[in-house]
């Protein structure tokens, strides 16, 4: 061994994890533990104390990251999170609540209950680990399988129109919307910044590598390659056009853009307002700790 | 991708301080994915030649490379098993 390595037991970011239950059970080169690293440094950085940070999941490779942070997490059933998590957010709007989750549970089975949260505007934080499959379950289309990629259950490659996520959000009312990658981690790290500090529904997609379910069908040899994958081919473009951005993997001379597309303000929903006397509900803002302008 | 190099050099070179950084491996914990590897911007790593208890090369630093890390951090946030960080300054001591 060189003699310039030096051995460790613990990483000094072990305080934000449940560091005996590490490692962890993803792949080699899975793209969830950059991306939940980011997501224990934002809330550090945020400035709200950790024992008002709630985290909740649903089922899926993305919905172990609660089981695995060293703070208040919930684990709920597959594709309801955020109900649940609307739940806490009314109830209790003093509290930080953040949604992490995969592509298959806040899309397919969490499909309407997402578009719902967003057209309410919920004061949650919703993160998608997206990996464009379903991993845990062995590598079956999602919703978010680009088109042409091939998988478990279309080895002829996926024919169906992938849903272009930031769009959908924007489209039934996110206030804050952001694509990064598990390799722009400090740019994630400070859209969780931002995402924490707002108040309402934003959304953040991150793409990550997934080398056994999606990139061994596909001719990815390894985690390393997709990430290469990243580097070369996203553009940093806050004010493309939303409908511009799908992905398609196929297209090599097509780029993956990320950025942070939207950032407005809307009314919260708060459906306690009405059961307060008239002089506490201006107070709901100030009650959570947040201003509406972030 | 090619690597772009200035060919100027800074105005205000000489009064940057350069960080110098240590770094640290949680051997038991690397699962060989290589992106600390392939992601440090000074090729300060490469592959041991031994392998942890699950049969993984983890990263070690390169013959020569022992005074090349800038305490850049990306390993660090890169890490998908949060099995390798970097401390400031030469003299630092292992975090408790």
């Amino acid at each position: 061994m060189s003699t310039s390595t030096f051995i460790a037991e613990r990483h000094p970011s072990d305080p934000l994890f449940r560091a005996d239950r590490l490692p962890h059970i993803w792949c080699p080169g899975c793209g969830i533990g950059p991306a939940m690293h980011a997501y224990a440094q934002a809330m550090v950085e945020s400035e709200i104390p950790l024992a008002r940070h709630v985290c909740v999941s649903g089922i899926g490779c993305t919905g172990r990251v609660p089981g695995y942070l060293n703070m208040d997490s919930y684990h709920t059933t597959h594709g309801r999170a955020i109900p649940f998590a609307t739940a806490i957010a009314i109830v209790k709007p003093e509290l930080e609540v953040t949604v992490y989750s995969g592509d298959g549970d806040l899309f397919a089975i969490g499909g309407n209950h997402f578009i719902h949260a967003a057209r309410r505007n919920v004061d949650l934080n919703v993160i998608c680990i997206n990996n464009f499959n379903y991993g845990m379950t062995g590598g079956q289309v999602g919703p978010t399988t680009p088109m042409g990629a091939r998988a478990t259950t279309a080895p002829f490659g996926n024919y169906e129109q992938p849903f272009n996520l930031p769009y959908l959000a924007a489209a039934t009312g996110a206030v804050f919307v952001a694509r990064w990658t598990s390799l722009h981690l400090r740019q994630l790290k400070q859209a969780f910044l931002r995402a924490m500090k707002k108040r309402g529904f934003t959304f953040v997609e991150v793409l990550a590598p997934c080398p056994v379910g999606f990139g061994r069908p596909n001719d990815i040899g390894d985690a390393m390659e997709e990430m290469t994958l990243y580097r070369e081919r996203c553009v940093v473009d806050a004010s493309a056009r939303l409908d511009s951005l799908d992905i398609d993997l196929r297209d090599k001379e097509r780029p993956i853009t990320l950025g942070n597309f939207v950032d407005i303000e809307r009314p919260v929903f708060d459906p306690l307002a009405m059961m307060r006397p008239a002089g506490e509900r201006e107070n709901h803002a100030a009650l959570a700790g947040k201003t509406q302008e972030g | 991708m090619p690597v772009i190099r200035s060919a100027r050099v800074p105005l205000d070179r000489a009064s940057v301080i350069v960080p110098a950084g240590r770094v640290y491996v949680i051997p038991q914990r690397c699962k060989e994915c290589r992106f600390c590897i392939d992601f440090c911007p000074k090729d300060v790593l490469v592959t041991s030649t031994e392998t942890n208890a699950k049969g993984y090369r983890y990263p070690v630093v390169a013959p020569g490379k022992e005074e090349a890390c800038v305490h850049c951090e990306f390993c660090s946030l890169v890490c998908p098993e949060y099995a390798i960080f970097t401390v400031e300054g030469p003299r630092a001591e292992v975090p408790a």
